[in-house]
């Protein structure tokens, strides 16, 4: 297997079939929840934009990066849940 | 509780600390850093930079990290380790980070430097996903920092200084370096790491590339092969080379994620390495709060980081302060542009040009 996505485990056939039926790369991540995974996106993101690119005749610079959202890296729900009532009761 | 600093900075590597070692003593400051050791890269960094007596010509990296550490300290600056950033929040203005008990802590700043420096770039080929296979400086760090040898024999896939340092390392480690493949037509590192590991028997082979990994569980061997002009491979020139560990050097990636939560505007420039938060001369981005300096900034080495933080750290001072920081900033902005002369300088030097066209029309 070609991997692009290695945390979510997407290959690059999948997001090669996507990019031909007209997918950005905002949609394919949700489709496909490539950059979903611990990494959050920082190695695959880059490979998958390139791939689209070329598939659509598109430059670079006008693939948009997927919204960047927190956490950046894995932390417990418990503990953001722990920390949100704590703050709630400040 | 918000823990609250006149300048949070995220990364303790050549970039972070350099801008806190100017910071240090002027204005409050505390460091946030994921790693067990401050120094970010400069910790793995055994051999000896060049460059001028001002920019640690003939210290190892590691010396430098130590060097650093000590004068941020001795300035009152905290320092804080195993504090992995989760993400900044735009909408109260802070950054929450998760210490090494997996506190949480939410710490805001007047103003911010993100030096959150870079991630090491993979690529697409059969059978990517087997154990053995490592960004070299994944490998680097296992040897460097915790001992453990990461294989016996190593492909090396890229002859950038990256992989040419840490072939040399592996073959200090007691690593069976096979060959250093590299896809362009030359060595993209500099003359004296490529002759080191030429001297000591090892084959750098150009227009070569990965085509596959082979193995059941994990690594046993790598197919490679020629490339022609076009970067196409050519067919019957395949080869099959044994080894239990594949190490992947070919360039790294700014690590952004914080700025675009700061909603500072991010664009593609490829001399800089990919997607790079816009920023002016001063390291401000589009959100004035938010400074960016080292790898973060666009991909460049360790000398030209600590510049850059320090530009950073004397504007966010001359922002919070009133103190004049015009001659220093100036002598900076000179010590920057001769680390950018020759032949290695030329592609940041470009893409920082077209950074200040990008940042004039967002009006920075």
């Amino acid at each position: 297997m070609r991997f692009v996505c290695r945390c979510e485990e997407v290959t690059e056939e999948e997001i090669v079939r996507l990019a031909k039926e007209g997918y950005s790369l905002e949609e394919i991540k949700r489709m496909t929840r490539m950059g979903m995974g611990l990494c959050q996106g920082r190695t695959c993101l880059r490979i998958a934009a390139r791939i689209i690119a070329g598939i659509q005749g598109k430059d670079l610079s006008e693939i948009k990066l997927p919204t960047s959202r927190q956490p950046v890296v894995p932390v417990e729900l418990g503990k953001l849940n722990e920390a949100f009532v704590k703050s709630k009761d400040e | 509780m918000v823990e609250e600093y006149d300048v949070v900075i995220v990364g303790s590597g050549p970039a972070g600390l350099a801008a806190a070692e100017v910071l240090g003593g002027e204005v409050s400051v505390c460091v946030l850093d994921e790693q067990p050791y401050a120094g970010g890269q400069l910790i793995k960094q055994t051999h000896k930079f060049f460059g001028s007596k001002e920019h640690f010509a003939g210290w190892r990296g590691i010396d430098i990290a130590e060097y650093l550490i000590g004068e941020v300290k001795r300035r009152g600056v905290e320092l804080k380790q195993q504090h992995r950033v989760l993400g900044y929040y735009a909408e109260e203005d802070l950054v929450v980070a998760e210490d090494e008990n997996g506190k949480l802590h939410e710490i805001r700043g007047k103003k911010y430097l993100f030096a959150t420096g870079a991630m090491e770039n993979m690529f697409v080929f059969e059978n990517n996903d087997l154990p053995g296979i490592f960004g070299a400086g994944a490998a680097q760090t296992l040897m460097n920092m915790y001992g453990v040898k990461p294989g016996t024999r190593v492909v090396m896939l890229g002859a950038g200084n990256i992989g040419l340092i840490v072939s040399y390392q592996m073959l200090q480690a007691g690593i069976d370096v096979a060959m250093i493949l590299d896809a362009s037509p030359t060595i993209g590192g500099y003359h004296v790491h490529a002759a080191k590991v030429v001297r000591a028997g090892v084959p750098i082979r150009t227009r070569y590339t990965v085509k596959r990994a082979i193995g059941e569980d994990k690594l046993e061997a790598v197919e490679i092969v020629k490339l022609d002009e076009n970067w196409s491979p050519i067919d019957g020139t395949e080869e099959i080379v044994e080894a239990d560990l594949l190490c992947i050097s070919i360039g790294l990636s700014p690590v952004i994620e914080l700025f675009a939560q700061a909603g500072c505007r991010i664009e593609y420039v490829p001399f800089l390495g990919g997607y790079v938060p816009v920023h002016n001369k001063f390291m401000k981005t589009t959100n004035e709060k938010i400074f960016v300096a080292g790898d973060a900034s666009g991909i460049e080495e360790a000398s030209t980081a600590m510049v850059e933080g320090k530009i950073a750290a004397l504007a966010m001072l001359g922002d919070l302060k009133n103190v004049d920081i015009e001659d220093r900033i100036m002598h900076e902005f000179e010590s920057l542009a001769k680390l950018r002369t020759g032949f290695f300088g030329r592609r940041p030097k470009e893409g920082k040009i077209q950074m200040e066209k990008l940042a004039s029309k967002y009006g920075l």
